[in-house]
């Protein structure tokens, strides 16, 4: 029973002393203030809580403690540091694809997930990479055109 | 395209994309204490007894004897309880608050609280409700005369069903209780709703109540009525433990208890003399659920709606909202318009089969214009571009050609286009705006000559605050960084109105726009000034008599038209949509990507709510799908060429030609959905949602 979870945050080393069933986006909201990790459904459905877990987009909820030792996790917070979110950022300003903002960070991040491994995606590509992510708002349409001008914009940085 | 059109970054967008903002359960205040809400699990009952544990110290119950004023939230009628009085009318209704300060205990002692009901029959299906809360109805010409003389009287039977709004960010809000003084902050829509309903729940005056609106994840109309509810909840709850109390929903809770849209029956005549409809009688039922929240306003739009964009000489509108053991239904997107809107469009799509006529053209020679009167005998004051934007829509997508081409379709895969023309009233509707909201704006130069706009317009996602500051600058002409734009707090700002009704831009946003025009007259560099400046409803209006339901319920209307192409698997049954095309004048597009953005996910909404968005209730008032597994909307999969066009089609009486904009889109998607199955299908249909269920019965029925 005792002991501690050790992971990495956002490029630093962590310890969590949760119990290895407790939900990822519980510790990282509550323990580490990680807000920007939002909670929409709480059963891996909306997206809203993505983060990259080793490079992998993933519902936080839906991650157990317990299945996170030794394990990277990048949450917005420290994704919003990168050159690669500046250049998504700014393409998503162009075209105003932030509308309530709730789904947005987990966006991000299924964009960065998807860029990392297909820098040049289709229309095509890019809706199926972001359609684990639930919007209610924009009808998604801006945030595929701001996929697509970061993937032109940002040329080399993916 | 005009200079204010051209899209800028939107002012919030920053905070949110790189997850700084806080939205209100990223809030946390010293001492604060996590509340959860006991609810009835039976739809009709009267409470004998409540079993409550021992709580452990520093944790609370709270129920209605802990309520310093009344018992009664104000919406628009008084009836909704904080807390219930003893008796409960649906699955879900509040009956008391556990609150401590660790999550997981209160979610234990909620588990161990147990309610004794007295189990009363309830009143599920709205048919059989013998409780009508309001009933409105108006004529015009002479329509007996019509249905008397006619050649042939076609009846048809409508329905529309249930949507969740599905804000991406639940219901929360945090209370205070401090030197005599109520504080409540959250996610709210409408911040003066809020101070209302606490003010009479805390019996306090006006300067004794502070509601703050923190950053909003999405509302729709879902966070109109709702948070006047758990504005109290909370509100109490600080009151009585003294600590501040936060109540966040789950998502099943959310969907268990928040309002929806009014799910809808719709009994509809038409009298058809020589070829041509001579009168049209429509007899309207919406679902209030158990108390009556917003539902005379939500009923009263339906009606008006309930012709459509026609110009029926003769008719006939009669409409009951009634009471029904369910959960409240209340504001969404649309409030009440999107489904009379499907009912007359697919009404007009049968009509024009019995006359023989293509339905394009049949609604193109019955379409409203300039100078008509309206269905409540107002009249159409301004330029309706029902022409020019239907032209646009047949260059988007064909309509026309595709139409005759999926006539009379064989093989496993059949096409089907369908469209819809629509509009929506700018503004609160009725003489609202003039008696009831009277709204107010503040303009305050500060001695820096920076310029802060006071309204108490709150940004749900629409884009609100980039949109006045863009008012504001380019009224004052002077650089947008000078402009401050806040979430409102009732201790500092005026009361402009609620942020609803599409009136926020239109009626708020002119108010703005007079008042910085006086600040620029008036400009002394260096100085602290202010200017506060008061609605005047437009003089050209014909009253609105709501008694007898005539006159004009709007001073403008924005108006849609809207195209979806589906490609359907008669195999299977499953539909693709293959392509949906909307063209919308909104007047001035005050900024352009903006406004795309709310056409586009309205549009899209929309076409959830005539596809997908079936949310079903059991034989004991039970919601059976109250979660995102069960609960579908669309993904970024579902319609992957969804176009918006806009004409620009100046509003004088808006500010630089702007007009109502954020509901118009979701008022034409279902029925446009819904015909465009009709014409690939070949048959005629009468309801919204059209599930992929809904498909296989058709497809099994013609085998038959």
């Amino acid at each position: 029973m005792n002991g501690q979870i050790h992971f990495t945050l956002n490029g630093e080393k962590v310890t969590s002393d949760r119990h290895a069933n407790e939900r990822l986006l519980d510790v990282l909201r509550e323990d580490f203030k990680l807000t920007g990790v939002k909670c929409g459904c709480k059963e891996g459905e909306c997206g809203a809580c993505s983060v990259l877990l080793n490079g992998v987009l993933a519902n936080s909820c839906m991650v157990a403690m317990g299945s996170i030792e030794g394990s990277e996790v990048v949450t917005i917070e420290g994704y919003s540091k990168t050159k690669r979110f500046q250049a998504l950022s700014d393409a998503y300003a162009q075209t105003s694809a932030v509308q309530c903002g709730f789904c947005i960070p987990g966006m991000v991040l299924a964009c960065e997930a998807l860029l990392a491994k297909n820098p040049n995606p289709t229309d095509a590509e890019i809706r199926k990479g972001i359609s684990g992510n639930l919007c209610r708002c924009t009808g998604y349409n801006a945030i595929v055109e701001a996929v697509k001008i970061a993937a032109r914009e940002g040329k080399g940085l993916w | 395209m005009e200079s204010i059109s051209k899209s800028i970054p939107k002012r919030d967008h920053f905070p949110k994309i790189s997850g700084s903002a806080k939205y209100v359960d990223d809030l946390s205040f010293e001492g604060m204490l996590h509340g959860k809400i006991v609810r009835s699990t039976v739809a009709c009952a009267d409470i004998k007894e409540i079993l409550i544990p021992d709580l452990p110290e520093g944790y609370f119950v709270i129920d209605k004897n802990d309520i310093p004023g009344i018992n009664s939230v104000h919406i628009v009628d008084d009836d909704t309880p904080v807390f219930s009085d003893g008796t409960v009318n649906y699955v879900g209704e509040p009956i008391l608050m556990v609150a401590g300060k660790d999550l997981k205990v209160v979610n234990r002692l909620m588990k161990l609280i147990k309610v004794v009901y007295d189990e009363k029959e309830p009143v599920l299906d709205m048919m059989k409700s013998e409780t009508i809360f309001y009933q409105y109805g108006y004529t015009k010409g002479d329509w007996e005369t019509a249905f008397r003389e006619a050649d042939k009287i076609i009846e048809e039977d409508f329905q529309t069903g249930y949507q969740e709004h599905t804000y991406m960010e639940v219901q929360g809000m945090i209370g205070f209780y401090e030197n005599g003084k109520s504080i409540v902050r959250g996610s709210m829509q409408c911040p003066y709703y809020v101070h209302t309903a606490v003010k009479r729940a805390m019996g306090l005056e006006s300067d004794k109540v502070q509601v703050i609106q923190e950053e909003m994840g999405g509302a729709f109309g879902g966070k109109e009525d709702y948070p006047s509810i758990l504005g109290c909840q909370v509100a109490v709850a600080a009151y009585k433990t003294g600590k501040p109390v936060k109540v966040v929903f789950d998502r099943s809770e959310d969907i268990i208890c928040s309002p929806k849209r009014h799910p809808a029956k719709m009994h509809y005549r038409a009298a058809i003399k020589n070829g041509k409809i001579t009168g049209i009688d429509a007899d309207i039922v919406y679902n209030c659920g158990a108390y009556t929240t917003l539902s005379p306003v939500v009923l009263q739009r339906g009606l008006i709606c309930a012709t459509g964009v026609y110009n029926f000489k003769n008719l006939r509108v009669r409409g009951k909202g009634v009471k029904t053991n369910t959960v409240p239904n209340g504001a969404f997107r649309g409030f009440g318009g999107p489904q009379t809107f499907f009912a007359i469009e697919m009404f007009m799509d049968h009509l024009a089969k019995e006359i023989g006529m293509d339905s394009l053209s049949l609604k193109e020679s019955m379409v409203v214009k300039q100078g008509d009167d309206s269905a409540t005998s107002g009249k159409y004051h301004f330029h309706i571009p029902f022409p020019e934007m239907i032209e646009k829509l047949d260059q988007m997508s064909d309509f026309r050609k595709k139409r005759e081409a999926f006539r009379n379709q064989t093989g496993r895969y059949r096409s089907g286009i369908g469209l819809s023309l629509v509009y929506h009233g700018c503004g609160f509707t009725g003489s609202g705006e003039r008696d009831l909201i009277k709204g107010v704006v503040k303009i305050v130069k500060n001695t820096d000559d920076t310029v802060e706009l006071l309204t108490a317009g709150t940004d749900m996602g629409q884009g609100l605050k980039t949109a006045f500051a863009k008012i504001a600058s380019d009224t004052l002409e002077i650089p947008l960084e000078r402009i401050i734009v806040q979430n409102p707090d009732t201790d500092r700002v005026p009361n402009s109105g609620p942020t609803a009704a599409s009136r926020s831009l239109m009626v708020v946003g002119k108010l703005l726009q007079r008042a910085a025009e006086k600040l620029k007259r008036d400009w002394k560099p260096g100085e602290y000034q202010e200017f506060v400046e008061k609605y005047v409803h437009p003089d050209f209006m014909i009253p609105w008599d709501l008694s007898k339901f005539q006159g004009d319920p709007y001073p403008d209307y924005s108006w849609s038209a809207n195209a979806v192409e589906v490609k359907v698997d008669t195999l299977t049954a499953t539909t693709e949509i293959v392509g949906a095309w909307g063209v919308y004048d909104v007047g001035t597009p005050i900024d352009m990507a903006i406004i795309k953005g709310q056409m586009q996910g309205g549009f899209l909404q929309a076409i959830g709510y005539g596809s997908m968005e079936l949310l079903d209730v059991n034989d004991k008032g039970v919601i059976r799908n109250n979660s995102f597994s069960d609960y579908i909307i669309p993904t970024s999969m579902d319609v992957p060429h969804l176009e918006t066009e806009v004409v620009e089609n100046t509003y004088d009486n808006g500010p630089f030609g702007g007009k109502g904009a954020g509901e118009l889109p979701a008022v034409g998607g279902a029925p446009a959905y819904v015909e465009a199955m009709e014409n690939a299908l070949g048959v005629n249909l009468h309801h919204t949602p059209f599930s992929q269920e809904d498909t296989m019965k058709v497809l099994e029925a013609f085998k038959k």
